[in-house]
């Protein structure tokens, strides 16, 4: 569990002290009803394609998933060692939950699953990912994305 | 993660997220955050239990109706597979008894590539089976990879690959992909367990192919590229793994 005070000691220190982006603004965009959204997933397991490039140390880029990607089409190249990998050996969604998302669209709980998704590698800091993910915001708005949900690893 | 929910909520998209570790959101203040106990890389819980996920979702989605933020909220279960103590994972593998002359290197990868052959069955029912493997990031078959990962960790034959560039990616991808190939393989034998913990027990605790990784990690770190000492250093094995190589 990630419950920091059921790891040792060690790496509770090591998690305390990575470093997080602190911000001196707090944005909150108005979200339509839950019925109405059309959802994109961001994830930063380092997930890509087959073929597709594998993440490097240091990558700010991302990879595009297409919403009808078979899940045996995905990989995962994230640098960090540190993290269960077996969770997304068995079961895609248990990291990028596309299958869960079409079904609450299908029941109406959502509006839709939009046309495209996305992948960082979450071990670059955040600060270096700021240009990309502002650009991929305004890709986001072609595809008539209303809300986002991110998925760290 | 929560960096990123900042520059997109800042251009004006609604964001939620998952949260794994809740002081690091607490710091980082995104928009709407729904903070899981889960294990990290298991952001929605617990591998084929669809109820369980969707729950998961439901919830983080749900955020959407806060009239003002930041919201952080904490989901109030943890994953059904979670344990205690990690569960014991049987898998007998034989080697041929060593010659001689062998070095001790050579005889590490001579019982990693006789482990790795005894696997393959396994495997190949898993992938039959579910039609998915995750193994292929290296671009290299489970042969080809232990192969190569073996002429990493004998001195005469690494001397033939330190010109490439790309070596330390090629190194990571092919630790990647053997421990994609092992993880999945035992998962396909019968009563195996499915909890994160177990699994990397088993991996790093009984197979020569951890032995294999950590002897590979141990020339990283004495490598004179600055990029193949921070391979070494922190992207091969585990640190909560490190103990079993330290002894």
């Amino acid at each position: 569990m990630t419950r920091l005070d059921q790891y040792s000691e060690s790496e509770r220190a090591h998690l305390l002290g990575l470093p997080c982006p602190e911000f001196d603004t707090a944005p909150f965009a108005a979200a339509p009803e839950l019925d109405m959204l059309r959802v994109a997933v961001i994830s930063t397991a380092g997930l890509h394609t087959k073929g597709d490039r594998p993440f490097d140390m240091g990558a700010s880029d991302y990879r595009l998933i297409p919403s009808e990607t078979p899940a045996g089409d995905l990989v995962m190249s994230h640098i960090s060692t540190n993290f269960d990998r077996t969770g997304f050996q068995m079961d895609l969604n248990t990291v990028f939950p596309l299958d869960r998302l079409n079904e609450l669209a299908g029941k109406g709980f959502i509006g839709s699953v939009a046309a495209y998704h996305y992948s960082f590698m979450g071990a670059t800091e955040p600060e270096k990912m700021e240009g990309t993910a502002r650009d991929l915001a305004k890709i986001m708005k072609k595809d008539r994305v209303s809300a986002v949900l991110l998925v760290p690893v | 993660m929560g960096g990123l929910a900042h520059y997109i909520e800042d251009e004006g998209i609604p964001t939620t997220q998952i949260s794994l570790i809740r002081e690091h959101t607490e710091k980082i203040k995104p928009p709407r955050a729904l903070w899981v106990s889960f294990d990290l890389g298991r952001p929605l819980g617990s591998p084929n239990d669809a109820e369980f996920q969707l729950s998961v979702l439901e919830h983080a989605l749900s955020l959407f109706k806060a009239p003002s933020g930041p919201v952080l909220e904490d989901f109030p279960h943890d994953a059904p597979d979670t344990v205690d103590q990690p569960v014991s994972v049987a898998c007998p593998v034989s080697f041929r008894p060593a010659s001689e002359t062998q070095s001790s290197t050579q005889r590490l990868s001579e019982q990693f590539l006789s482990e790795a052959g005894q696997m393959r069955t396994w495997y190949d029912i898993s992938l039959n089976t579910r039609n998915r493997t995750t193994m292929g990031i290296s671009g290299m078959s489970p042969q080809d990879t232990a192969d190569f990962i073996n002429r990493f960790i004998d001195a005469r034959s690494r001397t033939e690959l330190m010109d490439d560039p790309n070596l330390s990616d090629r190194l990571r991808l092919a630790c990647e992909d053997i421990k994609a190939y092992y993880l999945e393989a035992v998962r396909a034998q019968p009563g195996q367990p499915t909890d994160s913990k177990s699994l990397a027990d088993w991996f790093w605790g009984e197979t020569v192919a951890a032995r294999v990784i950590n002897a590979a990690r141990k020339i990283c770190m004495d490598a004179d590229s600055e990029k193949m000492k921070i391979l070494g250093k922190l992207l091969l094995v585990p640190r909560n793994q490190m103990h079993r190589f330290n002894k």
